[in-house]
């Protein structure tokens, strides 16, 4: 019942030049503590949608369904709520904010989290060195805490400040958006090391992905095939094995 | 004083009874351009976007003589604690368009004098074709004449002008001379502030010689009620920089009117600035810059953010003679409207008569950026919160382009105090 995210019957569409347009057409998904999910399928299918709807942005319209979290009604909350009660998405194509300090802008969230969880707010120095430990641990060169957020970051930049981001943040529950997409084979491995450094029984992560290649670093406990809006399929992590050798066509025509 | 009179034209009306006995050739001449054009309405060009309206029915008293100290004390500490760095620099204060010794703190390294005892109207002023100079010509009692001679790196120095109108609205036209001579270096800030209904109408007359350098900030906090109309003009030599910046964000209606002209071959000059106005304030950044020299460099970046009702005005001509080859000129003003009920008028301008020149211009205007917000908000920043965050960030890039450090963190520390916390939607 009250599970760690329940997802049923999840409808969304969105407003695409006046005409409504069904993305998400009946998800469901259960997510218990301490696993790592992964959701693929082919473009289009709906899985960046799920993990916006998830995360609250307003351009969706939720027309049925419903998302639990620790049993609390997802879908009433506000973003900044969501992430103080432990989601936290990594975007798939990170936002730059132009003239927003990097250090700055991780201070402000991680305090504005700490405050909502009814925890004490960092001061500067604190705050500073446990982030230059935190991107240390990704790799990341000291100045991209100096730098403005994600202005002219490298595509592989932006996936290690999202990565850092929900270091900091210590969300219990992390959506990774094609995080892997761009990446090569080491960096590709410094961002699954970092969501491995999360897992905890009281962690749970969805990854959305098209390769195999981050599931060998992050090993999954389950993976679901989304296909026209919808879960069509779930396995073992072998499913994925088999997607990546087989592609997405056979199951599709199964479903069909 | 005497009451308007409806036959008289228009808002000169309003100063009819000190404009009748002017001095000296320049002030006759003035008074007789002024006699012919009246204040500008909005049929004239260069006040399309802006009403003298504004200037309302009431008629604006010359200063008194005495003006309370403590008000002028509070005015003052409001300018200086801004920032600890303020309090140390060597400032001019003027009130209500006089010189008050007993507020100033006078630089060394310049030299210095004042309109009142020896008026310099400068050549550079066209009341013929500025009405707000040819008032100022006209009524100017007082101003700064500032010289830092050559070879002088004379540090900073403030001019704070402060009004203090208390009951009878006033007005006050200081006529401020500004000469940076061959080699020299100076770093003038500016802040004007004050309280009551008062029309603040200054003139400044700069040259900067060959080879000098003159960083320029000017902080605009007049008080809530004032009008300010300011017209500075800028003449700029070879290989001398003209680095300017001004930041408004107080006042009912204020013009900051810059005419910069590159006289002189490789001359650098900088016109950029902010303004940030909410409620029913509007604020008017014009600028003439022209190139009238070779291989020059012009650079113009205004930021605007509007809330409320206010209004933003961006006219900014760039206009490249026939013998500046190798201009370099950019010119982009940008906008962010966080009210249905804000808006920018925005004049960029090229005029180019040479044929070999880089020049560029732009303006975009926007609201907040959903995806930015949604951005901030998904690391757990409440909405308010976010929106501040971009509103100051949008802002800081163009207070980024103030070199002078001290000068820099004056404009982002007065920003900070005023809008902390003020990012809720309106």
């Amino acid at each position: 019942m009250s599970q760690f995210l329940e997802i049923s019957g999840l409808c969304a569409q969105i407003d695409a030049d006046g005409q409504e347009k069904q993305i998400l057409r009946g998800v469901d998904l259960s997510i218990p503590p301490g696993e790592v999910h992964v959701i693929m399928g082919p473009n289009g299918s709906g899985k960046s949608t799920l993990s916006y709807v998830l995360a609250g942005r307003e351009d969706y319209e939720v027309t049925a369904g419903t998302a639990t979290f620790h049993g609390q009604n997802l879908l009433a909350m506000e973003p900044e709520e969501r992430a103080a009660a432990g989601l936290f998405l990594a975007f798939q194509s990170p936002i730059e904010l132009p003239g927003v300090n990097n250090a700055n802008f991780l201070r402000t969230a991680v305090n504005a989290v700490r405050r909502a969880r009814g925890l004490e707010e960092l001061d500067a120095v604190a705050f500073l060195k446990m982030a230059r430990e935190a991107a240390k641990a990704l790799s990341m060169a000291p100045d991209m805490l100096k730098r403005n957020v994600n202005v002219g970051f490298s595509g592989g930049e932006k996936k290690r400040n999202e990565v850092l981001q929900m270091t900091l943040l210590q969300p219990t529950f992390a959506i990774l958006d094609e995080t892997d997409s761009g990446l090569d084979v080491d960096a590709l491995r410094i961002v699954a090391e970092g969501v491995n450094r999360l897992r905890a029984p009281t962690f749970s992560a969805l990854v959305i992905t098209h390769h195999q290649k981050l599931l060998d670093y992050l090993v999954p406990d389950r993976i679901h095939v989304m296909a026209r809006g919808r879960i069509i399929l779930s396995g073992g992590p072998e499913l994925a094995r088999q997607i990546d050798q087989e592609g997405y066509t056979k199951f599709l025509a199964e479903v069909a | 004083m005497n009451a308007l009179s409806k036959d008289m034209s228009g808002p000169l009306a309003l100063f009819a009874n000190r404009l009748n006995t002017p001095t000296g050739a320049e002030r006759q001449s003035a008074a007789g351009a002024l006699a012919r054009t009246g204040l500008p309405d909005r049929k004239v060009e260069a006040w399309r976007y802006t009403a003298l309206r504004a200037l309302g029915k009431q008629d604006y008293a010359a200063p008194p003589e005495q003006v309370d100290a403590s008000t002028v004390r509070a005015l003052l500490d409001g300018v200086l604690q801004a920032h600890p760095a303020m309090a140390a620099l060597p400032r001019v204060v003027f009130v209500n368009g006089r010189h008050a010794p007993a507020f100033s703190a006078l630089p060394d390294d310049v030299d210095l004098s004042f309109f009142a005892h020896e008026p310099q109207f400068g050549l550079q002023a066209a009341p013929d074709r500025d009405p707000l100079v040819a008032l100022n010509t006209v009524l100017a009692e007082d101003g700064l004449v500032l010289r830092v001679p050559a070879g002088v790196d004379a540090g900073h120095v403030m001019l704070i002008s402060l009004g203090v109108a208390g009951a009878e609205p006033l007005s006050f036209h200081p006529r401020h001379t500004v000469v940076v001579e061959k080699d020299a270096h100076l770093r003038l800030i500016c802040v004007q502030a004050g309280q009551g209904t008062y029309f603040h109408n200054p003139v400044m007359d700069i040259r900067v010689e060959d080879g000098a350098t003159l960083e320029h900030v000017t902080l605009q906090t007049e008080g809530a009620q004032a009008i300010s109309l300011g017209t500075l003009y800028a003449h700029v030599g070879h290989q001398s920089v003209y680095d300017s910046f001004v930041l408004g964000l107080g006042g009912l209606l204020v013009r900051h009117e810059v005419h910069a002209h590159l006289a002189a071959t490789r001359g650098e000059v900088h016109v950029n600035g902010a303004q940030r106005l909410a409620g029913q304030q509007v604020g008017d950044i014009t600028s003439v810059i022209t190139h009238a020299a070779s291989d020059c460099t012009s650079r113009q970046t205004v930021r605007n953010v509007l809330d409320g009702h206010a209004r933003g005005v961006f006219q900014g001509k760039v206009l490249v003679e026939r013998i500046a080859q190798k201009t370099d000129g950019y010119q982009m003003n940008q906008a962010l409207l966080l009210s249905p009920d804000a808006e920018i008028d925005a004049k960029p301008e090229l005029e180019i008569y040479a044929d070999d020149v880089r020049c560029s211009h732009g303006a975009t205007v926007g609201a907040l950026d959903d995806e930015q917000l949604f951005y901030l908000r998904s690391r757990g920043i409440p909405e308010h919160e976010a929106r501040q965050i971009l509103i100051d960030a949008f802002l800081d890039e163009a207070v980024a382009l103030v070199v002078d450090a001290t000068a820099q963190t004056f404009c982002r520390s007065v920003l900070a105090a005023r809008f902390a916390g003020k990012g809720e939607p309106s």
